[in-house]
């Protein structure tokens, strides 16, 4: 079903398959062409109309492209992922829940079902927790700036990539004869006197998974320093130098200024984290694949749908990101709410 | 989900630079407040420092020696990114960056424009049912990509275009929509009411009013996300995978690096080059334009 059809050879250029660099960017150009006349269209419509009357018609064209790609591209498929999810594997014989009973109850889904919550459990909290100390630290320093972009380059570059940048420290040599380990971490506990470790095959305690969260934090701490620097740095001054005055020490000043100046910026924080992390695929197949019980549900989904074929259950898991997402984004909503009504 | 964090610049403050942090960072004594801060910066930076190094170093040293040992040993090789690039080694980096690039533009300038326009009528324009509509839009930021890629997928090879760089356009512009709408009506609704009615008294009508007044205004906003979106489908695996296939003609380089690292994991010295080359790229749109990033960032979001 996936394979692209061969009917494509007889679409008309600027829709058929580009070989080679020229044709490419001609393409490119092609599709920016057509887009630019929608938009011609759409605006000069707008302009017939506009003029007169209250504007409706105007919103309207303004509107029609968005909810067209919205209503194809999010909605309809959303609604046909969750139909899907009571179906069997090919998609043909409905089976009600039992996907969802397999998620629950089957061994290897239960590995995938601890490891996404001990992902949710870990990485929100760490990353924001080294994200807020850092801001703290750095904060009003000679070398601020080029301070925080150390920590934030890494937020530029992408999960693959940092995957690799890890996977190189995370490397092992088998610990025989004049074999030099060549990742720094096995090289520290070789130096330290230790045994070298296969530290991403090894699952005693969840070391493989929490070794695979170290890559999330590492990234999402810049995210978290970055918002909470900005938060800090909004905190009116009159308020710090009164506590000052009052001789509050550096524990009080945290506890009891910093702290509630700046919890709804830590909730989005935390909230924001807690979604990305939900939705982790990328570190976790780069690095073991989902192999050594590593899996987590967003890369579960990948490998039932696309590897295993089992269309049902990889839909099932879809839904499941969806409704573990919906509690932690009402939260959100409920603490931003709490803290404008104030 | 979106943020609370105020947008709206502080104003720069001319009192003596007295922070909370700053109270607490003096009381906890600075020599180990600096120890800290330079310590996790280290940590921070070494990992990627290691891998640099290593792109630079001959192959055989690579995987004999560790990184660290350069220092004693230095030599230095531009060989690992010629391999990176050259057909033969059977990574060719090349056709992989092209696709990129041309999967970026597309999908940065389209949801752009699409977002501008559907922002501009939810801020100034009233309709009937504008209001479910927006909330209805600003819902579906939640939704996970993951909940929509085999559908799509069939419809596009429904619509037989499927495996050319049509579908990652329409997804990736699909998928920025909601969080560029919200975005950019937020920052639409702040401009003064009186500007919009100055130029409809002049006779202006909503098409002129979006491009004389409110294109010029919200160049920021369009920046910070533009840079937002484009680092989000440079560095995107999943909608690549699902979409474009392994091959090279439309798959990017970021997925060509993920497919590296699958079948040849422990080739590094392609793996560290490789990695920098897809690397380059974000960083230096990163460092460039810093200021928008951030701002872009501190508008929140949510996605994928």
């Amino acid at each position: 079903v996936f394979t692209t059809a061969s009917a494509t050879l007889a679409l008309p250029f600027p829709f058929a398959t580009a070989t080679n660099t020229g044709e490419k960017l001609l393409q490119m150009v092609a599709a920016l062409l057509i887009f630019g006349a929608v938009l011609g269209v759409i605006l000069f419509l707008a302009n017939l109309s506009g003029n007169t009357g209250s504007g409706r018609t105007t919103a309207w064209l303004y509107l029609l492209p968005t909810l067209l790609l919205l209503a194809v591209g999010l909605v309809y498929p959303g609604l046909r992922t969750i139909y899907q999810s009571f179906f069997d594997a090919a998609g043909n014989t409905f089976i009600g829940f039992d996907n969802y009973h397999t998620i629950f109850t089957s061994k290897d889904q239960q590995t995938v079902l601890v490891n996404t919550v001990i992902w949710v459990l870990i990485t929100p909290f760490v990353a924001t927790g080294l994200g807020l100390l850092y801001a703290i630290l750095v904060d009003k320093a000679r070398w601020e700036s080029a301070a925080k972009a150390l920590i934030f380059l890494p937020m530029s570059i992408s999960f693959v990539a940092a995957s690799i940048i890890w996977k190189f420290v995370y490397e092992y040599r088998p610990d025989q004869g004049r074999v030099k380990q060549i990742g720094l971490l096995n090289q520290i506990i070789v130096w330290l006197g230790g045994k070298p470790v296969q530290f991403l095959i090894e699952d005693t305690f969840k070391l493989n998974t929490i070794l695979l969260i170290v890559v999330m934090i590492w990234i999402q701490a810049g995210f978290a320093m970055t918002v909470l620097s900005a938060a800090i740095k909004a905190i009116p001054d009159d308020i710090v130098e009164a506590a000052r005055l009052d001789g509050v020490n550096a524990w009080g000043m945290f506890r009891n200024i910093t702290l509630p100046s700046i919890r709804p910026a830590v909730v989005v924080v935390l909230t924001t984290i807690a979604i990305g992390t939900l939705k982790v695929f990328d570190i976790v197949r780069t690095m073991t694949g989902g192999n050594f019980k590593t899996s987590v549900v967003a890369n579960e989904f990948y490998s039932q749908t696309f590897r295993a074929d089992n269309q049902g259950l990889g839909s099932a898991l879809a839904v499941l990101l969806f409704v573990l997402v919906i509690p932690i984004v009402i939260y959100n909503v409920r603490q931003v709410r709490r803290s404008e009504a104030r | 989900m979106t943020t609370a964090v105020p947008l709206t610049s502080t104003p720069q403050l001319t009192a003596p630079p007295v922070s909370s942090s700053a109270v607490a960072k003096k009381k906890l004594s600075s020599p180990w407040a600096s120890l800290a801060a330079l310590v996790m910066a280290v940590l921070w930076t070494v990992p990627t420092f290691g891998l640099l190094i290593s792109s630079f170093r001959p192959e055989r040293a690579i995987k004999t020696s560790g990184w660290w040992t350069f220092f004693t040993d230095p030599t230095v090789t531009m060989d690992n990114y010629k391999a990176v690039f050259d057909s033969e080694t059977g990574v060719a980096f090349g056709s992989f960056f092209v696709n990129s690039v041309v999967i970026c533009i597309p999908s940065v300038l389209l949801p752009l424009c699409l977002a501008s326009l559907a922002a501009y009528a939810f801020a100034w324009i009233d309709f009937r049912g504008k209001n479910i509509l927006f909330l209805s839009i600003f819902a579906l930021q939640i939704v996970p990509l993951q909940v929509t890629l085999v559908p799509l997928l069939e419809i596009y090879v429904k619509g037989g275009i499927a495996g050319t760089f049509w579908t990652l356009w329409l997804s990736h512009s699909t998928f920025a929509l909601p969080l560029a709408i919200y975005l950019l009506h937020n920052f639409m609704k702040e401009i003064p009411a009186g500007l919009i009615e100055a130029a409809r008294v002049d006779g202006a009508g909503h098409v002129a009013i979006f491009f004389r007044v409110m294109l010029p205004l919200l160049t920021p906003a369009l920046a910070a996300f533009g840079i937002f979106q484009f680092l989000w489908v440079w560095n995107d695996l999943l909608v690549a995978l699902t979409f474009a296939g392994g091959g090279d003609t439309v798959a990017p380089v970021t997925l060509a690096l993920a497919n590296l690292s699958g079948t040849r994991g422990t080739a590094w010295h392609l793996l560290s080059a490789g990695a920098f080359v897809t690397i380059l790229v974000p960083v230096t749109v990163f460092l460039l334009l810093q200021r928008y990033f951030v701002r872009g960032l501190l508008a929140g979001s949510v996605k994928g």
